[in-house]
């Protein structure tokens, strides 16, 4: 499956994009899409655990990405 | 009558007035406004101004999430919180939370709970402009730049409050 990635703040600029397409298996987890985008260019130096949220809620690594509408990959927060 | 009087982000100047006015009501005898400000100065590094950005959807989920959370947790507290996105310059708000209940400890407790659960989970990030021309993506995960300086942990907009609630600003 085809699966769109949002990217913000330092993990956009470091890709180059605010978003990617990854092409995944249809049982892939979160840390299934992690390893895949941390081989895209630019992505090396992310995280290997990095905060994932699926359908604006924040995702754990085992969970499937499978019928998600919205998928993205978020830097280490710093509001307020 | 919903305990979450408020959630908003806005690209305007934060009107404190609106957050005041929203938590407002005959049976609170407390009310506690916190403010993040831009500070000058961040891990060693004389800073001119804040871009703030956010995955916009999510954290207004967050935000809302959290104020229930503290609205239910310390009740009836009535909750508001509103979180600038844009460039701010130094000494503006960025983030203002206010708090009434009936009585001063819960609205106080309620507030910290709100402050620190923002900073911990809502998807907004500072892209730090600094003096000499150089910017940077502040990372509150990673080490300070110079260990026992005194200077603070990563957060440019710290906890310079005003109103009824007081932290020392630097």
């Amino acid at each position: 499956m085809r699966i769109k990635v949002l990217l913000f703040a330092s993990y956009a600029d470091a890709i180059g994009s605010p978003s990617v397409e990854l092409e995944l298996p249809e049982d892939a987890t979160v840390a299934d899409l992690v390893r895949q985008l941390r081989s895209a260019p630019g992505a090396a130096h992310l995280p290997a655990r990095p905060l994932v949220a699926i359908d604006q809620a924040y995702a754990r690594p085992e969970q499937r990405v499978a019928g998600a509408t919205e998928i993205a990959v978020i830097p280490p927060v710093a509001g307020g | 009558m919903s305990a979450v009087a408020l959630v908003a982000l806005v690209r305007d100047p934060i009107d404190v007035g609106v957050l005041l006015a929203a938590v407002a009501n005959d049976a609170m005898g407390a009310t506690t406004l916190f403010l993040g400000t831009v500070r000058d100065v961040n891990d060693g590094r004389a800073v001119s101004g804040i871009e703030y950005s956010g995955y916009e959807p999510m954290a207004e989920r967050e935000m809302h999430a959290i104020a229930t959370e503290a609205a239910m947790r310390w009740a009836p507290a009535r909750v508001a919180i509103v979180h600038r996105l844009g460039t701010l310059s130094l000494g503006e708000a960025s983030v203002a939370i206010a708090v009434a209940h009936p009585r001063r400890a819960p609205a106080m407790d309620a507030q910290r709970y709100v402050i620190e659960e923002l900073k911990r989970r809502v998807p907004i990030w500072k892209l730090e402009h600094y003096v000499d021309g150089t910017r940077e993506w502040v990372d509150p995960t990673r080490q300070p730049r110079e260990p026992g300086a005194g200077i603070g942990n990563g957060n440019a907009a710290s906890g310079v409050a005003s109103g009824v609630t007081t932290e020392a600003a630097t």
